[in-house]
């Protein structure tokens, strides 16, 4: 009982973590229909903005949010890659992410920046909680309601944005380019913005993580797309392809599952150096199980 | 209000296979005029149509639209007075995308985009009485994804989406090609009524001989890139489709073997 207790704080704790992964890789790989190999860089870059500017004596909140300028930033340089050199996307995203592990080293002067003395946006809220009388202490159980809160409030931008004029016509974009040429939409500029938006949110799932772990780490971001994909690819078995707030809850709760698998995984005796096997047989799964179902029952 | 003015273009340039896809010294269309043009495959008639709205840009020579040159002016930049339908209903509708959603976004058509919501009650309630005269029962399926739709419903909501606002200009490219011969002709009465209502310029290619020589006021035919046949007023009223096969054998000097052209 108590294993399966820890089992569902872990997967909480770092679901809602991960979940703006979860949501940043939603916008390209579904919105766009392309995997953004960005994703590894400005999920790195995330953390190490964050780490670099604690250090340097930034408030949570105000570094948080400064990895996710940096990380929009980052999807910015690969749109433009992609729009005005006419470079492939996918080549786009891999140039970015590799000049952004020598920006990343840069940013943080080192390899690791341990964060374990410097405040966090988590202790933070407990602060503010604590300043209005509520007794609660900075632990998985207050870990929990926070980052939900967190993940709630980008779902919602994201859902917003999405009914929005701008982002009907950035979700266009990648479904049909000619007609919303046709249209009138300068289609550079809502790739940009469409990237843009998506590492933003994958940074500050960098961010996030670098302060619950208590660590930035230069291989924090390696592998991240996968488990990002695997995540919205399971959230999409189970819920379909139906609206953008459908999307943005199923992107989110694949995470979960994912999360959970992974747990699940290293419960039944695989070691940490097996997770990148896992992370890809569960992304072969979430691939192949939708196209077997429709071939069976379809 | 349309001009070309020795507009060429030619694929696969400085090969072996370079073929020639346009050449039209020059060609005026008038505000209102509705074109219908016509010529078996590889004529050019796509190439001038995708030339006018900006998806191909001419070699040599300028396209003007309301004495503004717009020969290399990328096609977001012109949609702002260019509706556009092309053969295929996934290409001028977004199939992920709901009834209203593509309404509202063909709505902004030219106009800047930012961050006010895109649906609200009083929008809805338009585009009800939008899709309502169509008699297909779209206005009681807004929130639809237009994936759903039959080829007709869409090629229908594609007219809408191409004359909601601010077109004076409407490019048809073999829009009824993908649909049944019933579908076909609702969609057609369809585009005439709305064309005439809005006086909208038009230009229509069409496989079909019947609908050429029925629908319209001037009648090209293309072969080989050029225009070989422009007729308007009474002696395009008096063409019949043998009549029009006999022009065709005279000006091109080539037998039309377009089985489409013929069996319709």
């Amino acid at each position: 009982m108590a294993q399966f207790q820890s089992l569902m704080l872990n997967m909480f704790e770092q679901g809602f973590l991960f979940g703006f992964l979860g949501l940043g890789v939603l916008i390209t790989f579904r919105f766009f229909r392309f995997p953004d190999l960005t994703a590894e860089g400005s999920y790195t870059l995330g953390g190490a903005t964050v780490a670099a500017m604690l250090v340097s004596g930034f408030d949570p909140f105000t570094a948080t949010l400064g990895a996710g300028l940096a990380g929009a930033a980052a999807g910015m340089t690969t749109a433009l890659i992609h729009t005005k050199l006419r470079i492939n996307n996918i080549i786009a995203g891999i140039v970015v992410m590799t000049a952004l592990y020598s920006i990343n080293l840069r940013v943080m002067g080192r390899a690791n920046i341990p964060l374990l003395s410097t405040p966090t946006v988590f202790g933070d809220v407990i602060g503010w909680l604590r300043a209005i009388g509520i007794d609660v202490h900075e632990n998985v159980y207050t870990t929990i309601p926070i980052a939900f809160v967190l993940l709630a409030l980008g779902g919602g931008v994201l859902v917003w944005f999405f009914s929005t004029n701008l982002g009907l016509a950035v979700r266009a974009t990648g479904q049909n380019e000619p007609m919303i040429l046709s249209l009138g939409v300068n289609t550079d500029r809502t790739k940009m913005v469409g990237l843009a938006l998506s590492n933003a949110f994958i940074a500050i799932s960098g961010a996030l993580i670098a302060q619950n772990h208590g660590f930035a780490d230069i291989g924090m971001g390696i592998g991240i797309l996968v488990t990002g994909a695997a995540a919205v690819l399971i959230g999409e078995a189970i819920f379909g392809d139906r609206t953008v707030a459908v999307w943005v809850v199923a992107a989110i709760i694949g995470v979960l599952i994912y999360r959970l698998l992974v747990a699940l995984a290293l419960r039944v005796g695989l070691e940490p150096i097996d997770l990148r096997l896992v992370t890809a047989a569960l992304l072969l799964a979430a691939l192949a199980v939708p196209r077997l179902r429709t071939r069976l029952f379809g | 209000m349309l001009t070309l003015d020795r507009v060429a273009k030619r694929f696969l340039r400085g090969t072996p296979n370079e073929v020639l896809a346009l050449d039209i010294p020059s060609l005026d269309i008038a505000e209102g005029e509705f074109v219908t043009v016509i010529g078996s495959n590889g004529a050019g008639k796509s190439t001038l149509v995708k030339s006018i709205a900006g998806f191909v840009i001419p070699d040599e020579g300028t396209i003007a639209l309301g004495g503004r040159d717009i020969t290399h002016q990328p096609p977001y930049r012109r949609a702002g007075v260019i509706g556009r339908i092309a053969q295929d209903p996934n290409e001028s509708t977004c199939a992920g995308m709901t009834i209203e959603e593509n309404l509202a976004m063909a709505e902004r058509r030219g106009r800047s985009r930012g961050l006010q919501r895109a649906l609200d009650p009083v929008i809805r309630e338009r585009f009800c009485a939008t899709l309502a005269p169509l008699g297909l029962g779209l206005d009681q399926r807004l929130a639809a994804r237009v994936g759903l739709l039959s080829g007709g419903q869409r090629q229908a909501l594609a007219l809408l989406m191409a004359t909601l606002s601010g077109s004076r200009l409407l490019l048809l490219d073999e829009h009824l090609a993908a649909l049944d011969p019933k579908t076909a002709q609702l969609v057609m009465e369809l585009t005439a009524r709305i064309v005439a209502d809005q006086r909208l310029t038009t230009l229509m290619i069409t496989h079909n001989m019947h609908d050429a020589i029925q629908w319209g006021s001037r009648l090209l035919m293309m072969h080989g890139g050029r225009i070989v046949l422009d007729v308007a007023g009474e002696e395009k009223a008096g063409l019949t489709v043998p009549g029009l096969v006999a022009r065709f054998h005279d000006v091109s000097h080539a037998e039309f073997t377009d089985d489409r052209a013929l069996l319709s």
